[in-house]
């Protein structure tokens, strides 16, 4: 996993609540058995008429040019439904490093941490204070401060992680290389019970 | 103090906890499917690591697999390649796989508890959302991501923060007509779909001591539902009773240790969740959702909210938004209108009981002549119930047409799927748009419901027929 220290950015929008897993990824698509290439397909219904690549919507932001950069800013319940973590390698391969919402679906939470996508939960006021910005406002997300800020109006938010995740994130570590690393008290812990 | 059931377990499980970080818990059991185990098996090929517990890894094929003609080649190359990725990273690493053509094929729901695999007091994970359901069993299981799945393969552990506790009390007898599915998607409707968030649930009191394995499954299947971790039970003598006997359940004096430990498996009576939810059983009707997602749900009897009095912005925007997509208009009611698709299955719905409840109800009558209906059984050996109890032969009469086990039209991957803007009324546990097919139309119910519509065409009260 790649670390994650900050992002400066502009933001694409997607003011709806409870998008849900097969939105971001729909189940059609998860019969690859590789982590790549994903990103194509991201938001695939909400983004082309008829599933047709060259039938773009013209009012879904992904497909509105002023719109741009690695933050996705999302309603609540951001994640629910489905387990796959396909949807964090969607956003990932397209190129979001951070989704910020007021609520996160938990199993989302860790998928996207898990994969070095940071999930960004603020106040609903304050998300509400994103959306109103204008598409060149720039967000910075500073993981180490823990903070966000509206770069326009210089108006911050304090983000909570824990801060196992965090040394994470910002190190690159992962999960995985810390659970082999604890094998051998995993063995004893066996034998015990 | 008291320690709640959760907790119990928890405990039980915790190999290490990080300062003021998650805790390494210990994994019994791990189920494992084609779609989200691939890239974990090539994640621990890439680190150069083995699965660290194989034996306790087991693998069925069921997301991806055709329901007709499962003795064929699967016709989709891109499926037939994830099928046989997964039947050659068992082979490798030394992993039970339970795939096509098995006796104990199925959904990796129905066929864990089946076999006696799913066990009081576990901790059960699989890449799959749905794992809640295991917890009927009073076990700790939950949905994972490939990244934890993979975690799984190299240390038999997760890293997980421990979820704050909710018990939802259910009291009373139900009404006619209500069943389990009744029972969650009016939780869920009451609570929302983000309701439990950050919750692992506990169901208790009268109304769920009463109910059978199957039926409580259905409940803590779709606690994920409503945001929470996982859901389960307490078991009892009726947990107990499924399990003896099965092909993995213990036997012999090794039966006598774990029903006493299992009986050890209850909340404290002075043990305090982070919530508390009161229902009351008797106000429960037949539901049935018309929106696009689970929390969306009436009355069968009921109406669509009008959506000029919601009050909440968000919410509001919500619903305008599931009317459109479901070509539905605030405040009408659903009943008698026409759907063209029934689909009963899904590891929601699609065990014994549940087709017997359906047989039932149809036995002697046809289905509509505008509907389809598809009943998929969870497992091979439900099917082979099904067959042995003469159900195949109630269910071709009314012109139902049987399919072969997997997941099927629950998630719009296999060759099942629902046309475009066409209405199902179906007993699976999501509605999202898309989820059955690009443009399909969900609405969610219990298989009486399901059924009832099959016979009539139309959206039913159950209790018009009965």
């Amino acid at each position: 996993m790649k670390a994650l220290k900050e992002i400066k950015s502009q933001f694409v929008p997607l003011p709806m609540e409870n998008i849900d897993t097969d939105q971001i990824i729909p189940a059609r698509f998860l019969k690859s058995t590789t982590r790549d290439g994903f990103g194509k397909n991201l938001f695939r219904d909400w983004r082309y008429n008829n599933n047709d690549e060259t039938n773009p919507k013209p009012d879904f932001a992904l497909n509105q040019s002023q719109y741009k950069g690695e933050i996705l800013v999302a309603g609540k319940n951001f994640g629910c439904g489905s387990s796959r973590e396909h949807a964090a390698w969607a956003l990932q391969d397209y190129g979001f490093n951070a989704v910020v919402s007021s609520f996160f679906a938990d199993i989302f939470k860790n998928n996207a941490l898990n994969n070095g996508v940071l999930p960004v939960t603020v106040s609903d006021a304050f998300l509400q204070e994103i959306f109103e910005q204008n598409n060149t406002c720039l967000l910075t997300i500073n993981v180490e401060a823990q903070t966000i800020k509206i770069n326009t109006t210089g108006s911050t938010a304090h983000f909570d992680i824990n801060l196992y995740k965090k040394t994470c994130l910002l190190n690159g570590f992962d999960d995985i290389d810390f659970l082999i690393s604890r094998k051998e008290l995993i063995a004893e812990f066996e034998k015990k019970n | 103090m008291g320690k709640t059931l959760f907790d119990k377990i928890w405990d039980n499980h915790v190999v290490e906890t990080i300062d003021n970080g998650p805790s390494v818990l210990y994994i019994d059991r791990h189920f494992i499917h084609e779609v989200t185990s691939p890239q974990a098996f090539k994640g621990i090929e890439e680190r150069g690591v083995e699965l660290f517990r194989p034996k306790q890894t087991i693998a069925t094929a069921d997301h991806n697999v055709p329901t007709l003609n499962q003795h064929l080649p699967i016709k989709d190359e891109l499926s037939r390649m994830q099928v046989e990725q997964l039947i050659n990273n068992c082979a490798k690493h030394g992993v039970e796989l339970y795939g096509l053509g098995h006796p104990y094929q199925g959904i990796v729901h129905v066929i864990g508890p089946e076999l006696g695999i799913t066990q009081p007091g576990m901790t059960i994970v699989c890449g799959d959302s749905h794992t809640s359901t295991h917890g009927a069993f009073g076990a700790i299981a939950f949905g994972i991501g490939t990244s934890e799945v993979e975690m799984v393969f190299a240390s038999q552990s997760v890293l997980q923060t421990k979820p704050k506790t909710m018990r939802i009390n259910i009291e009373g007898a139900l009404q006619k007509g209500v069943v389990a599915k009744d029972i969650i998607l009016y939780i869920i409707a009451k609570i929302s779909a983000s309701g439990a968030t950050g919750y692992f649930v506990e169901y208790a009191g009268s109304t769920i001591r009463s109910l059978s394995m199957e039926a409580r499954m259905t409940i803590c299947n779709m606690s994920i539902e409503m945001g929470a971790r996982g859901g389960m039970i307490a078991p009892d003598d009726t947990c107990f009773d499924y399990i003896k006997g099965r092909a993995f359940a213990p036997k012999g004096e090794a039966w006598n240790d774990a029903i006493n430990q299992w009986t050890q498996l209850y909340s404290d009576a002075d043990a305090i969740f982070d919530a508390e939810i009161n229902i009351d059983a008797n106000a429960i009707e037949p539901m049935i959702t018309y929106g696009t997602n689970p929390g969306l749900g009436i009355a069968i009897n009921g109406f669509i909210p009008v959506v000029e009095t919601i009050v909440d912005e968000g919410e509001r925007n919500n619903i305008i938004k599931a009317l459109k997509y479901m070509g539905l208009e605030s405040g009408a009611s659903l009943l008698g209108m026409p759907v063209q698709h029934i689909f009963i299955g899904s590891c929601t719905n699609s065990r014994i009981e549940d087709l017997r409840e359906v047989a039932a109800l149809v036995k002697g009558k046809k289905k509509n002549s505008a509907v389809q209906v598809m009943i998929v059984p969870g497992s091979q050996q439900v099917a082979k119930q099904v067959n042995a109890e003469g159900l195949d032969l109630i269910f071709a009469e009314a012109g139902f047409q049987i399919r072969q086990a997997g997941c099927s039209a629950c998630l719009g991957m296999n060759e099942d799927k629902i046309p475009n803007g066409e209405y199902c009324i179906s007993t699976s546990n999501r509605n999202f748009e898309g989820r059955q097919g690009a443009g399909a139309r969900t609405l969610l119910a219990s298989p009486l419901t399901a059924a009832a519509a099959a016979i009539t065409g139309v959206v039913t009260d159950i209790r018009s027929l009965i």
